[in-house]
């Protein structure tokens, strides 16, 4: 998030699309609906399904799913046309709008309504509500992000805010909410292919030379393989040996038929869990980890809030916090690892990652920081790009939109979008071990819209086939006008129910993020 | 601050702002009011009149937690007529409720019965005449016992206004007042979503967290502040221990920053895994196609040996790691240092995208 969670409640306007918030983050959706119900904030809800916060918006947009680059950019055209943007703003802190506005050009009201379904009149009024508002919060998550042109979405969240001014100031930003407890911390720390933590690039010599120094090592300059690609190499027999840590790929990746034959394609496969998942028992070798209640740390939140957990019950059996596990297996590789916390891993973290210098246990004791926070001396940073951009200038992208990659047709006539649901958490290895949660939601059910629902014969509970190119499963329907006619909605946290048996592997070329939005589908009763 | 004026209390010459209540004046000052029905954040509505004091020239006692302070204001909180009416009040509620704190789970954090015990109350001067309704526990999540209610209302207004679930309110009026789901549903069967904010916000044992029935007193338990594993907001939570095991979560709005002591479904009542026995205890290692228990040592050889052949063999490219969104920041530089630094691959990712 460029800015935090506290000034949600507190804005003027909130703008969130693709994001289910109150099922998928729920403290940040009642924050949004004490917005609006205490403090009169707007709010646009722009989401193919009928999601609770519809039921606080002023005004809610349903596009037909993989629209969304028309919607935002029909959104600037209107701001545009209407010269509601912020133009000393544009002028003055931003570059590359000519382009932008050359590109949106053609995303008239009328012409969006073609693309997406949304009356015209209807974005007009959503236009103006975001442009007038003195501070407005766009925010976003995996129904912006999870599309073959999720880079596309991302960019075009940015033009608008930026369009608007409302990029560098209290109450504004773009701000995607992360779905898992510390994918921002395993961004930060560099669990990724081409950067070193706080995102210094391994092609950089200079960075690679500060690493080199720091672990007495040298290092290798071509980035690394994306987790997509290391499916393929797997699969194609150029990987030999993957190590997983606390990842369920064989439930959470698309097409779990090339993920099986992929992993079982390989000399060797290490997973580090808490549970034998899926995944782990395709392994070779299974280490026990203990979970997050049985070690200390920090995970790095969605606003970029560096925040303790500790160390409050002993772990299992033999089971071992995973750094622990990481640097005992360094040192038999040769490589010596010896800490003796995980503050003390901090504080080596301190020394090489700029944005967390400044973090260390002690000042997070009673509230966790913000990074950028550059030295011990720094309060943290609670939004971002404030009087300038990291680059300078907020560039415009010019954008167009691409369909998604897989659209209905005779053969599968049903689009499938998939996400979560309020009491399951990803594949479910830790929700559907809990007694209340599923109480509340025992077994996976996929919503059909009730039209659709009447015309293929399925009622409330009937059990349904449901198959894509890539495979077929059966599931339980549940007839609700959630999802729009002529879509289904399933969730991923069952694996019986694997949803990722359907969904199209798609990439986005850029953020390499799967299609797990919009695939094509046909939808029987079995 | 502009336009601040003098109040006294109790003899005490205090400074306040317009818009601020008596009991808000009072607890800046130290000054101890008791209450039930205030609840922070929400909306004073004067249920309970515990907090009556004597404002100089009013008729009656006046609800602290709802009456704004004016210039020169000269409030009295401890004279005979106030302690008199509390009295009266709590021992109203007492008599109509069924207080039995032997096996309730809030004794020794209970705010009816520490306010007894701090006014002296030996037994209500009424009949003890509690409504008889059936405990609710219909749910393993949240239990409800409303003949220990004290209608104060706080579930109401933390659901309401605080959480926005807009699920609980009261029904009924007078005598028969309830408060629970619409249509006087068990949590259960309504739209109650589970967060748990009405436990944390009863002052009372009314709500109380089912799993930890019976499996500590409040003395007992060790509240162990941490950050909830499931989603980005990173809410703060307590994790409270007795005897080696997590027996409830709970929350505190002093922790601030990010969720100020809100949770959800999965904060709350999501950590039945921690002690579920199908974790892992022990490394396995495949043999004869089956995984079977092995050391530490054993393990970590049969990794090195393999990593180390591929390596040599095919180079380190042909080796990958996947991190995880799961695990600390600390693990996480840790696991990237190693394929880097150790294995001499960048080919490490994690599931972000997914
Ligand atoms: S606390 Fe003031 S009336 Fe209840």
């Amino acid at each position: 998030m460029t800015n935090s969670i506290g000034e949600i409640e507190f804005t003027d306007a909130i703008l969130a699309i693709g994001t289910n918030t109150t099922e998928n983050h729920p403290v940040i959706g009642s924050s949004v609906k004490r917005a609006v119900r205490r403090h009169g904030a707007k709010l646009i809800v722009i989401d193919p399904r009928r999601i609770g916060l519809v039921d606080y918006a002023d005004i809610w947009l349903r596009p037909k799913p993989g629209t969304n680059v028309a919607v935002l950019n029909g959104l600037m055209n209107v701001i545009i046309d209407e010269g509601l943007y912020a133009k000393e703003y544009v002028e003055t802190r931003t570059e590359g709008f000519e382009a932008m506005k050359e590109a949106v050009a053609q995303y008239t009201p009328d012409h969006v309504e073609g693309i997406t379904g949304i009356p015209a009149d209807d974005l007009r009024t959503a236009a103006r509500i975001y442009a007038e508002a003195k501070s407005a919060s766009i925010l976003y998550a995996m129904g912006i992000t999870q599309h073959s042109h999720g880079t596309d979405n991302v960019k075009s969240c940015a033009n608008l805010s930026m369009l608007c001014g409302n990029v560098g100031i209290e109450g504004g930003g773009v701000n995607p909410l992360r779905g898992q407890n510390n994918v921002q911390g395993a961004c930060d720390m560099g669990a990724l292919p081409n950067v070193f933590p706080a995102y210094q690039q391994v092609a950089n010599d200079d960075a690679r030379a500060k690493f080199e120094e720091a672990w007495g090592v040298s290092l290798p300059a071509k980035p690394g393989l994306t987790i997509m690609e290391i499916m393929n190499a797997a699969h194609d027999g150029t990987l030999k040996g993957l190590y997983i840590m606390g990842e369920n790929p064989m439930v959470s990746d698309p097409d779990l038929t090339h993920v099986k034959a992929s992993l079982k394609n390989l000399d060797i496969l290490v997973v580090q869990d808490i549970f034998l998942n899926e995944t782990g028992q395709l392994a070779d070798v299974v280490l026990p980890s203990a979970c997050f209640a049985e070690k200390d740390g920090t995970f790095s939140n969605t606003e970029r809030r560096v925040q303790r957990i500790r160390k409050a019950v002993e772990a299992p059996g033999e089971a071992k916090a995973d750094w622990q596990i990481i640097a005992e297996l360094a040192t038999k590789l040769d490589y010596s690892m010896s800490y003796s916390s995980a503050e003390e891993i901090m504080g080596e973290i301190n020394g090489v990652a700029p944005s967390y210098a400044g973090i260390t246990y002690e000042r997070i004791e009673e509230e966790g920081l913000q990074w950028p926070c550059p030295s011990t001396d720094h309060p943290g940073t609670k939004y971002l790009h404030k009087d300038t951009f990291s680059r300078g200038l907020g560039l415009f992208s010019a954008i167009d939109y691409r369909p998604s990659d897989e659209l209905p047709d005779e053969e599968y006539p049903f689009i499938l979008t998939t996400g979560r649901v309020l009491y399951h958490f990803h594949t479910a290895t830790m929700t559907r071990r809990s007694e209340g949660l599923n109480e509340r939601y025992p077994e996976s059910l996929a919503e059909v819209n009730s039209k659709d629902a009447e015309k293929l014969g399925i009622k409330e509970g009937d059990v349904i086939t449901v198959s894509s190119r890539r495979g077929s499963l059966q599931v339980k329907a549940s007839v609700v006008d959630t999802p729009p006619e002529g879509t289904i909605f399933m969730n991923f946290h069952f694996s019986e129910a694997a949803v990722n048996l359907l969904t199209n592997p798609a990439l986005d070329p850029i953020g390499k993020i799967p299609e797990y939005k919009v695939c094509a589908v046909k939808v029987e009763a079995a | 601050m502009d336009q601040r004026f003098s109040i006294t209390i109790d003899g005490k010459e205090v400074a306040a702002s317009p818009g601020q209540t008596i009991l808000e004046v009072a607890r800046e000052n130290d000054i101890y009011i008791p209450t039930l029905c205030h609840y922070e954040g929400t909306t004073n509505v004067g249920a309970c009149r515990v907090c009556a004091v004597e404002v100089e020239n009013a008729r009656s006692l006046v609800a602290s937690c709802c009456m704004p302070v004016s210039a020169g204001m000269i409030i009295t909180t401890n004279s005979q007529r106030v302690i008199n009416a509390r009295k009266l009040v709590v021992e109203l509620i007492w008599a109509s409720g069924d207080h039995n704190c032997l096996t309730c789970e809030k004794n020794g954090d209970c705010e009816l019965q520490d306010l007894i015990y701090k006014l002296g109350i030996e037994k209500p001067r009424f009949e003890i005449d509690p409504p008889g309704y059936a405990i609710e526990d219909t749910n393993s999540m949240i239990q409800r016992d409303l003949n220990k209610c004290i209608l104060c209302g706080r579930c109401v207004r933390v659901c309401n206004e605080i959480q926005v679930h807009e699920v609980l309110d009261f029904s009924m009026r007078g005598s028969h007042a309830k408060v629970g789901p619409a249509f006087d549903a068990d949590y259960i069967d309504s739209a109650c979503v589970f967060c748990g904010s009405c436990v944390d916000a009863c002052p009372v044992g009314a709500l109380t967290f089912k799993q930890a029935r019976f499996e500590g007193r409040p003395w007992e338990i060790e509240k162990v502040r941490t950050t909830c594993p499931y989603c980005g907001v990173g809410c703060q939570m307590d994790l409270n221990i007795h005897e080696g095991k997590v027996v409830k979560v709970t929350t505190d709005r002093e922790y601030g920053q990010p969720n100020f002591g809100s949770l959800c479904s999965k904060g709350r009542f999501g950590m039945n895994f921690i002690d579920n026995p199908d974790r892992l205890t022990t490394p396995l290692i495949r043999k004869d196609g089956e995984l079977q228990e092995a050391s530490w040592d054993e393990a970590y050889g049969y990794i090195a040996d393999k990593f180390a052949a591929i390596k040599e063999k095919n180079g380190a490219d042909s080796i990958a790691g996947l991190s995880s969104a799961r695990v600390t920041n600390e693990e996480n530089y840790l696991f990237q240092k190693f394929m880097r630094a150790v294995i001499g691959t960048n080919n490490v990712d994690h599931c972000a995208r997914l």
